[in-house]
């Protein structure tokens, strides 16, 4: 064993391990997430996998390890056709991957999670001294430096990591996939991470790093596939590409789109955002002293990879999460303290980014919905009870307005298709003539007539003086819609820009991925309250 | 009469651990279903209907031993019933436990009535007892003999069980693969572990444990079955078992509280206190327990906010 390993290190890249051809896959609500993908990795390399959020690389990942079924498509392991219909199989197969949520017991030792399934025994007894000592020399060979008897409820995320990865050597695993592993790790952490990946390279192991951080995968990886909205937009030998190329084929825009946008005077401050923070319960600095004002009249595009701390920001401004320190103002009013009824008084509204589960009631037919937010309106009925025929005609008029194709208002809301849902939460938000919308992945995975529809709703209430904030990944939609932009990355605000036609989008990208950052006083300048 | 010249004495100790060996069996059927990560409400249900069990199978068999054990053979085959709906059919574990727990507090009373023609007791039949056990030498030394010694043999048996337990969750495979199940399923289920199949075995461990717990109640605490009663002693048992951070040792000693208020509650019903009150005792000490206990795990749950 020891010899073969050995002979494995010895020759360089090898042949083609893995090879998936054509994957196709379409989810239930019509998405497509992959179309007619290939990606080939040889045998001992660390092959990058790039690619924005929702550009399908998790997909594909999840079709590999048997989380999903492809719709079309093969897979090819060490030169035999396999079919992969669970994660059970493909650890059978050799393939191991390590989550960005780790699937660990906390009440467990190290070494337990790491043997549980196949641990040593004698006789019924499981024997934890021989389970330790196994461990023990498998970190050893390549240099982990963990504490097998160390309960994981003790450990760092760091060495969580490692078990994970301990895990798999366990199970003589081949084929290491890794899902964003640095997105959780301190700079030094990832330097260490990255030793002991390259020496289990050397150790004939191959490798499958997902990332979209650029100067990782620059430092680490041996060839890169990228995707992009599902699609394969090529594999390169890291050693052809620059960052900039790099950066161009993860988010490149193809389609340009003219949206009609008419100038309009910005006027005062209507929402203040002061030194927000937020810590996750990783305790990572998800949002970082984040800063900046919304105009009357202004659409401020807040343009980011995903995870950046869009979400948390959000969250707390609309009264979601409470942040661990900071203040969020309304028309000069401190609304920290407010609870999310109160904000929607002062005249905030919230497209959630996760529709399903926030953005509507699912069971419930559109016209509650399109009432939920307002069910106490003097309008809609007296002190007790709902007055239906006005609840139903404004559900018609909005629906009409909004052209949500269903049957009748009494539809729930769970039977249409993503983009009449999102018209459906759309319409209600804007419903109440918002002052200050907050728009999180408006059009995120709907159909076109949906988004256009959208977009142009957008900028009519920005002509109606209502503040919009537009946080979105889709590149399209943040330039061609913002009058001015917020770039964030890792939970900070990297740059500024007043007028975003100055910006061009690969500028913009090297924003994003954190390639190019403005000072803290450039930024300080920019969104300082000028009233 | 004196209250403390009631409760300082041996006779008094003897008590305590009398009430709470069926309390040992519940927490444990607790603890096994629990480290599976199921909520399973049913431990009573089982509980009740292993006493009953254990009285109409001693009787036909003429055999204190035999019923016992086709008792707890029943009491498995119920649980058996109860994981299905709960695991394979999805039912509402919670729900699926409530309703158990009625069903069989009406059919116990069903199915006595239908043996013996009465709804309340099962005075007429001719069921069996199991037997004590004095503890050679020690029995003869005063005080602690009339503690520890002399008790129904289940008691002695729950000291071994508790024991058993506690190797089988944290000294064996089973035990291993049981606990990363209950905390991550997921994580089980990728290393090949079925997940279904484990919460299953744990639902017939714990429906054999808690029927030793009903057969003492029935066959030993009294020689008859009576409708209703384990009067809750199984809710008891989980929350000895929630108290005792789902260790078979720590809810021991959660056990060994509730029994303790148990027996306080016998003993001072002898006294002119309203008997409506003294029954409550025994419950008020588990809602305090509960709400001790929550709290203070709360506190070291929290998270410290790195406000600057």
């Amino acid at each position: 064993m020891q010899e073969e390993v050995q002979k494995i290190s010895n020759t360089k890249i090898g042949d083609i391990y893995l090879s998936m051809k054509g994957i196709t896959k379409v989810y239930g609500n019509g998405v497509l997430a992959n179309n007619q993908v290939d990606f080939e990795v040889r045998k001992g390399e660390i092959h990058a996998l790039m690619g924005e959020n929702g550009a399908g690389k998790s997909t594909l990942m999840k079709v590999l390890f048997g989380n999903e079924l492809p719709d079309a498509g093969t897979i090819t392991l060490d030169g035999k056709e396999v079919t992969i219909d669970s994660p059970k199989t493909a650890v059978a197969l050799g393939i191991g991957m390590v989550y960005q949520h780790f699937n660990l017991a906390d009440s467990l030792t190290i070494a337990e999670n790491i043997v549980v399934g196949s641990e040593p025994n004698e006789g019924v007894f499981f024997d934890r001294d021989n389970a330790i000592k196994i461990v023990n020399s498998l970190a050893e060979r390549y240099g982990f430096n963990v504490k097998a008897d160390e309960l994981v409820r003790n450990i760092s995320v760091c060495q969580k990591q490692k078990t994970e990865i301990l895990k798999i050597l366990f199970r003589d695993s081949q084929l290491i996939i890794l899902d964003e592993p640095t997105a959780v790790l301190t700079p030094q952490e990832t330097d260490e991470l990255f030793e002991q990946l390259k020496m289990l390279k050397d150790n004939g192991y191959t490798i499958i790093f997902i990332s979209h951080k650029i100067d990782e995968v620059m430092r680490l990886c041996d060839r890169v596939t990228i995707m992009r909205a599902g699609r394969h937009m090529g594999t390169y030998d890291i050693s052809d590409l620059t960052a900039r190329d790099i950066s161009r084929l993860m988010v490149g825009r193809d389609v340009i789109q003219n949206i009609e946008k008419p100038d309009h005077p910005m006027g005062k401050t209507v929402l203040k955002v002061d030194e927000l923070n937020f810590y996750d319960k990783h305790n990572v600095h998800v949002v970082n002293n984040m800063s900046f004002c919304l105009h009357k009249g202004e659409i401020l595009g807040v343009a980011g990879v995903e995870g950046s701390g869009q979400k948390e920001m959000s969250e707390i401004i609309t009264g979601l999460l409470p942040p661990f320190s900071g203040k969020v103002f309304f028309e000069g009013e401190d609304i920290t303290e407010e609870d999310i009824a109160g904000r929607r008084k002062h005249g905030m509204s919230h497209i959630h980014e996760d529709r399903m589960t926030y953005g509507a009631a699912m069971n419930e037919s559109i016209e509650e919905n399109l009432i939920s937010i307002r069910n106490e309106d003097p309008d809609l009925g007296s002190k007790l009870f709902l007055d239906r025929k006005k609840i139903r005609s404004l559900a018609e008029d909005l629906i009409k307005r909004f052209s949500v194709l269903c049957k009748s208002p009494d539809v729930p809301v769970k039977m249409l298709s993503g983009g009449n849902m999102q018209k459906v939460v759309v319409a209600r938000e804007l419903s109440v003539s918002p002052k200050v919308i907050i728009a999180n992945q408006p059009t995120r995975g709907i159909d076109v007539g949906a988004v256009e529809l959208i977009h142009k709703t957008l900028i009519e209430a920005r002509e109606n003086d209502c503040g919009v904030l537009l946080i979105t990944s889709d590149l399209n939609e943040v330039l061609d819609l913002s009058d001015s932009l917020i770039v964030l990355h890792g939970g900070k605000i990297v740059g500024y820009f007043r007028d975003v036609k100055k910006l061009t989008e690969e500028e913009l990208g090297l924003y994003m991925l954190g390639l190019k950052e403005q000072s803290e006083a450039e930024i300080r300048e920019a969104v300082a309250d000028e009233d | 009469m004196n209250v403390a010249s009631l409760i300082f004495t041996p006779k008094f100790l003897a008590t305590i651990i009398r009430m709470t060996t069926p309390l040992i069996y519940a927490m444990l059927a607790a603890v096994i279903v629990n480290r599976a990560g199921v909520m399973n409400l049913a431990v009573e249900s089982t509980m009740l209907t292993g006493a009953l069990l254990g009285v109409l199978f001693s009787t036909w068999t003429k055999s204190a031993w035999l019923g016992f054990l086709l008792a707890i053979i029943g009491c498995v085959l119920l649980s058996l019933a109860i994981g299905y709906a709960a695991f394979v059919l999805k039912a509402d574990e919670s729900l699926n436990g409530v309703a158990f727990n009625l069903m069989m507090q009406g059919g116990t009373i069903f199915i006595l009535y239908l043996v013996t023609g009465s709804k309340g007791m099962s005075n007429d039949l001719q069921s069996k007892v199991l037997p004590k056990w004095d503890i050679p030498i020690i029995k003869d030394i005063p005080f602690i003999g009339t503690v520890f010694s002399g008790h129904y043999l289940l008691t002695y048996i729950a000291v071994i069980m508790v024991i058993f337990v506690h190797v089988l969750i944290f000294r064996t495979k089973f035990g291993l693969r049981l606990r990363l199940v209950g905390e991550n399923p997921q994580a089980a289920e990728s290393v090949g572990i079925n997940s279904q199949k484990m919460k299953m075995i744990a639902m017939c461990l714990a429906g054999g444990i808690s029927a030793i717990g009903g057969c003492f109640m029935s066959m030993g605490y009294v020689s008859w079955f009576q409708s209703g009663m384990t009067a809750g002693r199984g809710f008891i048992g989980m929350a000895s078992s929630t108290l005792g951070g789902n260790t078979p040792l720590g809810g021991s000693l959660a056990s060994f509280l509730f029994g303790t208020a148990d027996a306080i509650a016998i003993t001072l019903s002898t006294l002119s206190i309203p008997g409506e009150f003294v029954t409550m005792i025994p419950y008020v000490v588990t809602v305090i327990g509960l709400v001790v206990s929550s709290s203070l795990s709360g506190k070291a749950g929290k998270r410290k906010g790195d406000k600057k």
